[in-house]
């Protein structure tokens, strides 16, 4: 599926907080075009948060994104994020629209294509993650791992130059995993560039080429696969992996 | 005369219950649906604005729904519609040249359903999970596109059958526009009976009536709790096995 043209993505200095709640203070982060990043570290270490300011769902009280190298700041947020496609943990379907109308009603509404052409492109799409099949049935008929693939489906339609995956296999039951993970190696194999937090250490061991440890809303360490897991430098981290391996 | 076959004349006295029967037919139940019809439909309109202004983002809009449903849901219906009706029927007379009480009627009905009705969107739209609307404008929909054509509708759907007990009470409620004084054909079901039970000195034709409104509410109430378990079923979660998955899953590692 390498019919889209990926970006770097860049988060500098970036700072949020909820009242007094300091959830990121400072982040910087560089994913490079074709990068697959994975972030990892405990539960409310701000991950999920991240992905949120950096497609601007919540707009950051400091700092910059860059995408493909210029700030995207002051361009319309609705913009930004047609460029940036997100898959959540709880899937997040439409459930009032049937599967192949969750795919296709972005490109009609969006991408403004003719009903019959946005639908023959949500075909095609939900037949690259194996559920054409299932193109005219309500998505809460489909079991999870199903429905977590037509939500990547749904992201991919947009051709959007970076994906974000928040913890996009924590609700799946265990034999569930492997399928959307297995979806999710080879976009990035083929070229897409993405920012994926996940407790799956094997995925962010094994698949992806950067690895981003955070805590305490502040990137901790930063590097490759093999860097982080085998010779981390921080107690933090050697803690955190100790936790979880 | 025994006290068994007293009490069985004052309420089913057939020959006054064929009497008003005709009376009933021809415009009472009419008058009846024609109330609750409208005002329902009135209200429902009202009400839709009244949720969104209570869901808004602006704090004045949300304030104003509020200060009305409270007003609203917090007086007897009765006062209400006199108070409307009576209070403001010289004003229609100048402006219209109406004189008859009965658009006042549906007006009052329609104000106060508007006010339960809007409560009833408000709680169906905010308890639509808070990922739709987050999924929606993560895919590049504005919040307003998102909340009209993805977080709505989900929430209407949820509350059809609250409205559809609203609307049973509606029909119930249409009976209070007695009060305002209407003209004989603009009577409905209650006020017939009620008009030829105070003539006759017997129950029976009011006993009509009851059956007319529950000829009315019991097929309604049993359409509520269809569609309240259709709605119920449908969102059953059916698991399939995963067979794309171990196709997609080939040559991968986990």
């Amino acid at each position: 599926m390498s019919q889209f043209t990926s970006g770097s993505l860049t988060g500098k200095n970036l700072h949020l907080a909820f009242g007094s709640n300091k959830v990121l203070r400072g982040i910087d982060i560089h994913v490079e075009k074709g990068t697959a990043a994975s972030v990892i570290g405990p539960s409310g270490s701000g991950k999920s948060t991240l992905l949120r300011v950096m497609n601007r769902l919540i707009e950051p009280d400091q700092g910059d994104i860059l995408l493909d190298g210029r700030s995207v700041l002051k361009d319309n947020p609705d913009e930004l994020r047609r460029r940036i496609g997100m898959v959540f943990q709880q899937f997040n379907l439409f459930p009032h629209k049937s599967v192949g109308e969750n795919v296709a009603f972005a490109l009609r509404k969006l991408r403004k294509l003719p009903k019959d052409q946005a639908w023959a492109e949500a075909l095609e799409q939900l037949d690259k993650v194996g559920l054409k099949h299932k193109a005219g049935v309500r998505p809460a008929t489909l079991s999870g791992g199903q429905q977590q693939r037509v939500a990547i489906a749904r992201a991919l339609a947009m051709k959007p130059e970076v994906m974000f995956f928040d913890e996009a296999t924590s609700a799946l039951d265990p034999e569930l995993v492997k399928g959307v993970l297995a979806l999710m190696s080879d976009l990035a194999k083929d070229g897409m560039t993405m920012v994926v937090v996940t407790h799956e250490m094997g995925f962010s061991r094994n698949v992806s080429n950067q690895v981003v440890f955070m805590d305490g809303g502040v990137v901790v360490e930063n590097g490759s696969p093999e860097q982080l897991f085998t010779a981390p430098k921080t107690e933090r981290l050697q803690k955190f992996l100790s936790d979880v391996l | 005369m025994d006290a068994w076959s007293r009490l069985a004349d004052t309420f089913l006295n057939w020959g006054y219950i064929a009497e008003v029967l005709p009376t009933m037919f021809s415009y009472g139940l009419l008058n009846t649906i024609v109330l609750a019809l409208t005002s329902g439909i009135i209200g429902t309109a009202l009400g839709i604005l009244l949720a969104l202004m209570g869901i808004s983002r602006n704090p004045v809009a949300r304030w104003i729904a509020r200060i009305y449903t409270d007003i609203f849901r917090g007086l007897p219906a009765v006062l209400v519609i006199l108070v409307i009706g009576l209070g403001f029927g010289p004003l229609l007379n100048e402006l219209t040249g109406i004189r008859s009480p009965y658009p006042l009627g549906i007006a009052a009905l329609s104000l106060m359903a508007a006010a339960y009705i809007g409560e009833i969107f408000r709680s169906g739209i905010q308890s639509v999970d808070k990922g739709q609307l987050e999924a929606s404008r993560a895919l590049g929909f504005g919040y307003g596109p998102s909340m009209r054509m993805i977080v709505v509708p989900q929430g209407i759907r949820r509350v059809l059958p609250a409205l559809m007990n609203q609307f049973i009470a509606l029909i119930k409620e249409s009976s209070l526009v007695f009060t305002l004084g209407l003209m004989s054909r603009e009577r409905e079901l209650f006020q017939i009976g009620q008009d030829f039970a105070a003539n006759n000195g017997n129950q029976s034709p009011l006993v009509a009536a009851a059956i007319f409104y529950l000829a009315l509410t019991i097929p309604l109430t049993h359409l509520v709790n269809y569609i309240d378990n259709r709605l119920r079923t449908g969102k059953e979660q059916k698991h399939e096995p995963d067979e794309a998955a171990a196709v997609i899953g080939k040559g991968a590692h986990a």
